[in-house]
């Protein structure tokens, strides 16, 4: 009890002192602990010995595989595609298995992965050259499709999904914010490709017709900044750079845009709704990459950091890289090394092994000793939660609903517009895992909704079953009726003939 | 006089087109309560399927907790919408199972096409003398075709989660 209480008045200080809207242009957010510094250079790819690729990239589409087990693939080479995005081999090889292996997964479930073993002789496809200065947004959208290009900020999403809905939008926003504390991999492309990243901004804000192109970067970031307005000099572009506050999840999309324009994007629609067009700064380098070298997306630059790794760097890295491959090649683990997640420390995915592969959406990777958790108080009913949420949403309100699994009311209270960017785990006093519940809750959710769908096609089989049950049933009885008829009259005819 | 006999004819006439153009078709009740039904269609309740339980229910004929697939969950659900009290299910008719498919080994499968016309979404392909499969997508795991199998070939499998379909647990202390 006496705890509670310090809990309580602790927290009724904290409140005096604190605005209810921050001054970083969103909602809420919370400052992160300074991360162990990275080295910003970027250390060239290596070949590994083998390319893992899932099948399963996003969502619950899986990818079509074009090859074969024991065909020979080249560097570049589509190995596996959708309708929304293309999978190319990094690296040239052997297909040496197509089979079931642990995905990068919150899961921690297997799921069908295209096996190649590298020779180490990294032949490529032909490229034919068919460079433009000028592409429609049909041909772009399918230039970016075909080079395998997702959103490389972490979500994945398939980028030419993002530009084909961006017909009628006015303002291009790159975003090279990084508000994870520990990914450094967008700040070390920066450095490394200025100049490529500013060419790739000026195709894509002529092709999407942009009246302004902005540059969003975190504040601070000096040396990001030196290089960016050098490169926009030299290529004599209006390009604006604009920094945000170094406040946790500022590069969210949504709350950048906010930050941004000023206009909140509303739940369930995208930015092109409000005229508004957000990409990863990595994902404009592989688009330049696409455009202007005529090369798919075949490597990311990879964040490998935490006290459990020897060498911590940024780092090329081929996609379908082994991750105990790839942190071999960073010096291998130290004896903190307890943890592994893939992505940052607040929205990462924690792995459960290191056999499973880099992904296109792998940003970074943390390998760290093992942070001990209190464990969960009772809810004090402070509202801590809903000052720091950047979606505005009452994480409190949505917590008591998910305990008592009311999904409609989750529903009613937009639980479907969390981030999940974990800053109500972070500013609960109780420690209660939040987002924990809300990620349950929205899949609880999910799962109801593909089991209406199931039970809604059940429904319209059945039906049809005895529509055609009771169908059949009447053109038997009327063919029974005719039968007996076509008797009858024979009858009356011989009794006639008599 | 005139006035009133007029008026009482007019609301006569719209009364007349009102019950002719503005009937309600079907049982309202039995098809909201037939949403709520999981539609397995496996006949577990005595029921040929589950719009004719939906429709026993309405007409006071069957009680709300004979539906094994559904479980508690749909008995509570029936319960709120009939302003009736919950009940536990009635283990007479079965007991909720984790969801189940059908499945055919093939090896053994004879061609006989007894399994075909008892299964209640049309899920089985097949024809005499040929090889039969379950289309798993529309199975909706009701066992009826187990019976009528002469060599038992046809099991029911779990259905496992894949990466696609798994979601978080809650949290162990919820």
């Amino acid at each position: 009890m006496r705890k509670l209480l310090a809990l309580i008045s602790q927290h009724a200080l904290s409140l005096l002192k604190k605005p209810s809207v921050s001054a970083t242009g969103f909602h809420g957010g919370v400052a992160l602990p300074k991360a162990q510094p990275v080295p910003l250079e970027i250390a060239n790819s290596f070949i590994p010995r083998t390319l893992v690729y899932p099948l399963l990239q996003r969502g619950d589409t899986l990818a079509h595989a074009v090859v074969k087990v024991g065909e020979r693939v080249l560097k570049g080479q589509v190995i596996a595609h959708t309708d929304q995005f293309v999978l190319h081999a990094a690296s040239s090889g052997k297909v040496s298995a197509i089979e079931s292996r642990p995905i990068p997964h919150p899961s921690g479930l297997s799921a069908t992965c295209i096996v190649i073993s590298t020779d180490g002789k990294e032949e490529s496809v032909p490229v034919t050259d068919t460079k433009k200065n000028l592409y429609t947004l049909p041909q772009l959208c399918d230039l970016v499709k075909n080079a395998g290009i997702v959103g490389l900020g972490g979500a994945a999403f398939p980028t030419a999904l993002k530009l084909s809905a961006s017909t009628t939008i006015d303002t291009l926003i790159i975003n090279a914010v990084e508000c994870e504390a520990e990914l450094r991999c967008d700040a070390a492309l920066i450095q490394q490709a200025a100049a490529q990243i500013v060419q790739g901004i000026i195709l894509l804000s002529k092709t999407l017709k942009v009246t302004t192109s902005i540059i969003a970067l975190k504040e601070n970031s000096v040396a990001e900044q030196t290089c960016l307005a050098a490169a926009i000099a030299e290529s004599d572009a209006a390009i604006a750079l604009i920094s945000v506050a170094n406040r946790y999840p500022s590069g969210s999309e949504k709350q950048l845009i906010q930050t941004i324009t000023g206009k909140q994007v509303p739940h369930n629609a995208s930015p092109a709704t409000i005229g508004v067009l957000c990409l990863n700064v990595g994902t404009v380098f592989a688009i330049f990459q696409a455009l202007v070298q005529h090369q798919p997306l075949l490597e990311r630059v990879v964040t490998i950091t935490g006290n459990g790794v020897a060498n911590p760097q940024n780092r090329w890295v081929k996609i379908g890289t082994p991750i105990a491959e790839l942190i071999a090649q960073c010096g291998g683990y130290t004896e903190n090394a307890q943890r592994l997640i893939m992505g940052g420390a607040m929205m990462g995915v924690a792995l459960a092994d290191d056999a499973m592969p880099v992904t296109k959406q792998c940003n970074g990777l943390i390998v760290s000793s093992v942070v001990e958790k209190t464990a969960p108080a009772p809810c004090i009913r402070c509202g801590a939660c809903a000052q720091v949420c950047p979606a505005q949403l009452l994480p409190q309100q949505l917590y008591g609903y998910s305990r008592a699994e009311n999904y409609s009311q989750l529903e009613k209270h937009s639980l479907t517009a969390c981030i999940e960017c974990g800053c109500c785990d972070v500013a609960c006093p109780s420690h209660i895992p939040l987002v924990h519940y809300f990620r349950a809750s929205k899949g609880k959710i999910a799962q109801q909704h593909t089991e209406s769908q199931a039970a809604a096609l059940a429904k319209q089989r059945y039906e049809a079953r005895v529509a055609r049950l009771e169908q059949e049933r009447q053109q038997q009885a009327t063919r029974a009726e005719k039968q007996k008829q076509a008797l009858a009259a024979m009858k009356a005819k011989i009794a006639a003939k008599r | 006089m005139l006035l009133i006999c007029l008026l009482f004819a007019g609301l006569g006439l719209l009364l007349g087109y009102a019950a002719q153009y503005l009937t309600v078709t079907g049982d309202p009740v039995a098809e909201k309560i037939e949403r709520l039904l999981p539609q397995t269609q496996c006949a577990q309740c005595g029921f040929p399927g589950c719009k004719p339980y939906a429709q026993a229910i309405a007409n006071r004929q069957a009680d709300i907790n004979q539906c094994p697939p559904g479980g508690d969950e749909t008995v509570l659900a029936l319960a709120n919408l009939l302003g009736q009290t919950a009940k536990p299910l009635n283990t007479a008719f079965g007991v909720t199972e984790e969801k189940q498919r059908a499945f055919i080994i093939e090896a053994d499968c004879i061609g006989c096409a007894k399994c075909i016309p008892p299964c209640p979404v049309d899920a089985i392909l097949g024809a005499a003398k040929f090889m039969h499969t379950v289309i798993a997508a529309e199975c909706t795991g009701c066992k009826l075709c187990l019976a009528p199998c002469p060599v038992d070939c046809i099991i029911m499998l779990p259905v496992p989660p894949t990466p696609a379909t798994w979601h978080y647990p809650l949290p162990a202390d919820a």
